[in-house]
């Protein structure tokens, strides 16, 4: 069995499972948001439970549009609070919050072998700890509440191997973005992808995090890295319950096996307006922006702001750019600030942020007008992801990111003097 | 049975395109639906009559995990969406919540905005009365068909409660 099979498997209480078999699996975490969770909330009451499943495996997380942004955004988190106090559910406040994809790892609430399902479509990050997850809508997440259980299809793997070393400011977000460029956006609908090779082992767990968390950007159910030695340093800590480690066997049978060399990959920019549509920074041709994000599920951890304020260092943002870093949580917002990375990036010209998902589906903290033009570290570039259905998201790392708020244009790191 | 006309869209319709999320902080669907399809369609809302059927090619409502997606779109009034695939977060809401979905890569092929569509969904039959054709969609799986049959998520998990207490 491949490794999505096996944890599937074990959470199945069966000895094997085949991609397309219909199984119940236990859940070790159950998650929602403020934008999820209020209609979960009112399908679990129509269940007609009294109580969550175990009020240790269902997390709420108020991310999306806090700091609330409005009256109607006040009125749902209002809701999710209520419900998550009155159910004693694990539950974190605005002033101990973070971007759910980044806080739960953090806290030690995801560890390898888990099976978790969460009520947003980037739970898939948490396979870079070597668990199953994968993103779910409301009423499933309300079903899991009330059972500890929920019905799932096994999905076929695709194994992608990646060979070579990393050029210069090359990252696990332009190895995923590259995979789905050559893929497209369906390139692993309904799969489980496995991601391997010397490349990926090599890779810091942060940027395991990134790839993870685009799985679903080509299509996929989960995307997963295989438990070493660098996930156990980062998981132990952590930990406050024991968890297992699952292999793949041998003879596990993928669906399709992919192999890249990546030596020779350049940064990628992805332009409007699909995740699929990624080019060599040096191909992305002379595109001024307005705005720039670095931040987001995807990338809004420590290492990525170690890299933008590494290129933002000494340097100002474009004066026709507003320049938007948004740590991922108070963690990432703490050693930000003793690191001097915040000061790093006011100098430039650049705000911070409390964290917040905000901007990168349009929701606050940097919504863009007709015809404005952003450069972002997040994950999706659709029609009107940003704000305006007249505006364009381009998608990169955070390098980019940065040299891009600098030139005021797309620009690869090296053309900064 | 159910009766009425095509909207006919590309592949990849994001769950952006569907409801932008500016509209998130409402979980109403009545006000959801106000807003369906605006990004990619801005006449749909207007055009859109009860009983109407959404068609695409590949890949329908990939993206976020939002089931205000499926939501908007049945309460604009749409009572069954065929497409050539769905991206699987959506194709699980929309059975979720009574929204019936078809997979039927012919029926999409040879079938074109405005045509009438009548569909048996017990049969996963499609005719286009406009064309005067017929068309067969992939069966639901057993496991899928029983989830759909006990009325969707919230009725088939109360079923299963009851049985395990007893």
């Amino acid at each position: 069995m491949t490794l999505a099979e096996k944890i599937m498997a074990a959470h199945a209480n069966k000895k094997r499972v085949k991609p397309g078999d219909f199984i119940n699996v236990r859940v070790d975490l159950v998650m929602a948001n403020d934008i999820t969770a209020p209609i979960a909330i009112k399908e679990f009451q129509r269940i007609g439970v009294k109580r969550v499943f175990d009020r240790n495996k269902v997390v709420m997380v108020p991310d999306h549009f806090v700091p609330n942004k409005d009256v109607a955004s006040a009125e749902q988190a209002k809701l999710m609070r209520e419900f998550a106090l009155k159910q004693k559910i694990v539950y974190f406040e605005v002033g101990q919050m973070g971007i759910e994809h980044v806080l739960l790892p953090e806290q030690g609430l995801v560890l390898p072998g888990d099976l978790v399902i969460g009520a947003d479509s980037h739970t898939c990050t948490y396979g870079a700890l070597g668990a199953f997850a994968t993103g779910m809508g409301s009423t499933d997440i309300a079903a899991a509440m009330a059972t500890g259980d929920i019905w799932m299809k096994v999905p076929p793997t695709m194994k992608l191997i990646y060979h070579g070393t990393p050029g210069e400011w090359v990252s696990g977000k332009d190895l995923i973005l590259y995979t789905i460029g050559q893929i497209g956006v369906d390139g692993a609908l309904y799969s489980a992808m496995e991601f391997t090779g010397e490349a990926i082992d090599a890779l810091s767990m942060d940027s395991r995090f990134t790839m993870a968390n685009m799985a679903i950007e080509a299509g996929a159910k989960a995307g997963l890295f295989r438990v070493d030695n660098k996930t156990q340093l980062y998981v132990k800590p952590k930990a406050q319950r024991s968890y297992l480690v699952y292999e793949p066997d041998d003879d596990a049978e993928y669906s399709k096996v992919i192999e890249y060399d990546i030596s020779a990959i350049e940064p990628q920019v992805t332009l409007p307006h699909s995740p699929a549509n990624a080019r060599p920074v040096s191909q992305a041709g002379n595109v001024e922006i307005d705005q720039v994000v670095i931040g987001s599920c995807t990338n809004g951890r420590i290492e990525d702001l170690r890299i933008a304020a590494h290129i933002l260092k000494g340097k100002s943002v474009h004066p026709g750019v507003r320049c938007i870093v948004i740590p991922g949580s108070q963690q990432v917002y703490l050693d930000a600030l003793a690191e001097g990375l915040l000061e790093t990036f006011i100098r430039a010209g650049a705000v911070v942020s409390t964290p917040t998902c905000g901007p990168c589906l349009g929701g606050h903290m940097g919504v863009l007008a007709d015809g404005e033009r952003c450069i972002s570290t997040t994950n999706r570039n659709f029609v009107g992801r940003m704000g305006s259905p007249k505006s364009e998201v381009y998608l990169a790392n955070p390098a980019v990111a940065a040299a891009s708020a600098v030139m005021g244009k797309i620009a690869s790191p090296n053309e900064l003097s | 049975m159910l009766k009425g006309k095509v909207h006919k869209y590309g592949a990849n319709v994001d769950t952006d395109a569907i409801i932008p999320a500016c509209y998130l902080s409402i979980s109403e669907p009545a006000e959801l639906a106000k807003h369906s399809m605006e990004a990619i369609d801005k006449d749909f809302v207007k055009k859109v009559k009860r009983g109407d059927i959404i068609m695409a090619t590949t890949n329908f409502g990939c993206g976020s995990s939002r089931e205000h997606a499926p939501l908007a779109i049945k309460a604009a009034g749409i009572s069954c969406i065929i497409a050539k695939s769905f991206a699987r977060i959506f194709f699980r809401n929309s059975i979720n919540i009574g929204l019936p979905l078809l997979e039927c890569a012919e029926a999409v092929d040879k079938t074109k905005a405005g045509d009438t569509l009548e569909v048996d969904l017990a049969k996963g039959k499609i005719k286009n009365l406009t064309r005067k054709k017929e068309f067969k969609a992939n069966p639901y799986p057993d496991f899928m068909a029983a989830l759909v049959s006990a009325g969707g998520l919230v009725e088939y998990t109360k079923k299963r409660l009851v049985r395990r207490k007893a």
